[in-house]
């Protein structure tokens, strides 16, 4: 009738649960009102704000990007001026890394299911999680006013003296950041903290879903990197409001020393948006190859591992800045050294689907694209950190190319990737399966003719940033302009399709992917509290030769000896 | 179970499976909070780092201006208010009420004490022209990048006044909620927390004393 299981040397009474199918009450559903979203703590909720914010604010990016393609497909002026072009192409950069990449992962999929792969009711602070919410949306109001007063022209990077000395309102865009930053930190204590504290009965470190040690690992550089930014950021302030004068030559400063500070974060928080995308992927190939994951602690520990070299790598970003040709050597090699882990993962990756059952469904083809681009980006990338390489195609196209392979080709799939994974999850519905498969093969296209040509025009010699160029390279700009035309087709698909499914979409039933992670083992979409039951661990997140009813396990009886009231008993019988 | 447990104890949250689960996960949280402050203050220290090794002589010129008695009495102040909110957190320990009270209330006296000193030491400064980056017009000392110096200082000492003021204010809504008697053995999370911010914000300041004030 009911078994136990030991954990912590204390005996708890275990039984096995049945999942509600298409619950009529869940977490979507428990409260109404604009209030009810607002001033929630729950979560899921929290996870979907973020989601439609950074869907928002990716909205943005992506016309901008596609405005500075049209401007790029001639050398003449076609629709702005050379000073409007620098001021797109900076909020471009900004509103697509702080506003939506760093944020995508980690705060809207993250929040929605860490503490449900956990196997808990929330995470450890709630109103912090909040609060976070709240902070992020707050520095996107003061970055767009900043666009409203007067639209920075300095590149996403703030570059000192430049930045001093610019007219644009870099202080608002600035301080828009510095407070986002905070959403960031907040965001990673809550993780960390939820992961340590939070694990349900069973869920070892060693059980844990790989996604979950990517966002361990994304947590850690978030809480040691943001504050560095937060202070780069209050100092450039203050060199504009009281001319403090460390960062500005004509004051006895020293500019490289705020390029120092600003990479010491950026070049971290690159790995905050590709390894929150290295946990999607790792569910996605191991759900969708039917087989235990291969390499568990090699992928996990790479995690951290990636987290820990690549926050001694920032040097690479200053090879032609000025810094000491020491530095430059060790920054060089440290930067090599960090494409180790990043090779274990596609390794062990590949392993995992060689002689899996491989279900090519849509999110599985998302992985499948990020394998090949991401590794694209990720080769290219050593290229570049290699210094006499890195002297010839400095900021040229060629980096251009290279970061929008990882950083688009990486962290966009595996988000696409992870959204079609979780969307049963999230709201109840399945998206439409053909029209799934039809815009991931459009957008894998669009992107490749969009960036493809960037790296050899790059390599030609192309300097990035430029609103006009030499007649050679105008071919190579116009198969990029179209390119990114046919990614903007394969969006609006996604966005069209998913929007149906969420009115229209057939009932998506507990676990439609037969995955054996603890967020698929609660209804879809999930009660208000996650689960009808406190789960129990007994099997590894992986088990695929396991039967899925072995992953229901919950606690039979509370603490005090009460039984668990509201749960129907028909599969006890069955898995006593 | 979530009932059974708030007839129990009235604050464990809903999410949580018992007491010890949610002060462990408090503290912990608190602590990577404590230590994001170290990175903040960080790369201030950093930059100190850099421009002191870069111009020595430069910092033990500009430390001259610095008033060593006032720092020490502003160290001794910050280590005793160290103490008193550590005295706060045991009276909460041992159930007196009252003391919790008594003992916040000291630690704010000693905390505005700490910045009327550091209010004097600014505005002498300030008289003298001494101001930071492109503002500074004080020739008492002849080194061409002594404004930078006085810019670290600024930045670093204002940084931490600001910890301070914000401590004041998290101890003023402390002693509101002592007053109702919110603390007690059961549970006083946030005296401790906030002990713990106030620890930091004393650490720091000791490491600033000497690097700032302490140079030869």
């Amino acid at each position: 009738m009911s078994a136990s299981s030991t954990t912590n040397g204390k005996t708890l009474k275990v039984r096995y649960f049945d999942i509600e199918e298409n619950p009529t009450e869940h977490y979507l559903n428990a409260e109404t009102g604009l209030k009810s979203w607002l001033f929630t703590v729950d979560h899921k909720r929290i996870g979907l704000m973020y989601l439609a914010s950074i869907a928002l604010f990716f909205f943005v990016g992506g016309v901008l990007a596609l405005v500075l393609r049209t401007e790029l497909f001639t050398p003449a002026e076609n629709l702005m001026t050379a000073e409007t072009y620098n001021r797109i192409f900076t909020i471009h950069g900004a509103v697509m890394v702080f506003l939506f990449i760093i944020p995508s992962i980690p705060a809207a999929l993250g929040n929605f299911l860490l503490p449900m792969m956990l196997g808990a009711k929330d995470v450890a602070f709630p109103r912090l999680n909040l609060a976070s919410f709240w902070i992020y949306s707050i520095g996107a109001l003061f970055t767009l006013a900043s666009l409203a007063v007067n639209p920075i022209d300095t590149g996403w990077t703030f570059y000192t003296p430049y930045s001093v000395q610019t007219g644009s309102a870099v202080i608002l865009m600035t301080l828009g950041v510095f407070i986002m930053g905070f959403s960031s930190i907040l965001t990673g204590m809550n993780f960390i903290v939820t992961i340590h504290k939070m694990r349900a009965p069973g869920m070892t470190w060693g059980r844990m879903p790989l996604f979950l040690w990517a966002m361990y690992a994304t947590s850690i550089i978030q809480v040691l990197a943001t504050p560095v930014l937060a202070i780069t950021l209050a100092l450039l302030i203050m060199e504009r409001t009281l001319g403090i004068g460390i960062f500005d030559p004509a004051l006895g400063g020293d500019p490289v020393l705020y390029q120092h500070f600003f990479w010491f974060y950026s070049h971290p928080a690159v790995y905050i948006m590709i390894v929150p995308a290295f946990g999607v992927i790792s569910e996605l190939i191991a759900t969708f190859s039917r087989k235990t994951i291969f390499g568990y602690w090699a992928i996990a520990m790479s995690s951290l591992a990636i987290a820990f070299i690549g926050s001694l790598v920032w040097g690479h970003h200053m090879f032609v800045s000025g810094q000491s040709e020491l530095s430059t050597v060790v920054f060089s090699f440290l930067t090599f050294f960090v494409g180790i882990p990043t090779g274990i993962k596609i390794f062990n990756w590949l392993a995992t689907m060689h002689k899996g059952s491989i279900d090519m469904k849509t999110p599985m083809l998302y992985a499948c694209i990020f394998l090949f681009l991401f590794t694209i980006g990720g080769v290219t990338g050593i290229m570049l950190g290699a210094i006499s390489v890195n002297v010839q195609l400095h900021d040229t196209y060629y980096v251009v190319a290279h970061f929008h392979y990882v950083m688009m080709g990486g962290t966009v799939m595996a988000f696409l990737g992870g959204l079609h994974y979780w969307w049963p999850k999230m709201t109840g519905k399945m998206y439409n399966e053909f029209w799934g498969k039809i815009s991931a093969v459009i957008i894998f296209i669009g992107f490749n003719l969009t960036f493809l040509p960037q790296f050899i025009m790059g390599s030609q010699g192309m300097p990035r940033r430029y609103y006009s160029y030499i007649e050679q390279f105008q071919t190579m700009h116009q198969l990029s302009t179209i390119g990114s035309y046919i990614l903007g087709v394969g969006f609006v698909i996604i966005a069209v399709y998913l929007a149906h499914s969420m009115f229209r979409g057939q009932k998506a039933p507990s676990n439609p992917w037969g995955a054996r992670t603890l967020d698929w083992m609660t209804s879809s979409p999930p009660a208000h509290h996650n689960f009808n039951y406190q789960p129990v661990l007994n099997n590894g997140a992986y088990d695929f030769h396991k039967p899925i009813a072995d992953f229901t396990l919950g606690i039979a009886e509370d603490d005090h000896g009460h039984e668990h009231k509201g749960e129907p008993v028909k599969q006890q019988e069955q898995n006593a | 179970m979530a009932e059974a447990h708030s007839v129990d104890n009235p604050r464990l949250l809903h999410h949580f499976r018992n007491a010890d689960q949610q002060f462990s996960s408090s503290k912990l949280g608190m602590w990577l909070f404590l230590f994001t402050e170290i990175m903040f203050f960080g790369g201030l220290f950093v930059a100190y780092i850099i421009y002191r090794a870069w111009n020595p002589e430069l910092f033990t010129m500009a430390a001259t201006q610095l008033d060593t008695m006032l720092g020490a009495v502003n160290t001794v102040v910050l280590i005793g208010s160290s103490l008193t909110i550590a005295l706060a957190i045991r009276a909460a320990q041992t159930d007196k009420q009252k003391m919790i009270v008594n003992y916040l209330l000291l630690t704010i006296f000693l905390a505005s004490v700490f910045l009327v000193i550091k209010y004097f030491e600014y505005t002498h400064k300030f008289d003298m022209g001494i101001f930071p980056g492109a503002y500074y017009t004080f020739d008492g000392i002849d080194h061409p990048k002594a404004n930078v110096f006085f810019s670290i200082y600024y930045m670093m000492t204002g940084l931490h006044g600001l910890h301070v003021i914000i401590g004041i204010g998290l101890m003023i809504w402390l002693v509101i909620r002592a007053k109702i008697g919110d603390y007690s053995s059961q549970w006083y999370t946030p005296v401790e927390m906030c002990g713990l911010y106030w620890h930091i914000v004393d650490i720091i300041w000791i490491f600033l004393f000497p690097l700032m004030y302490l140079i030869e």
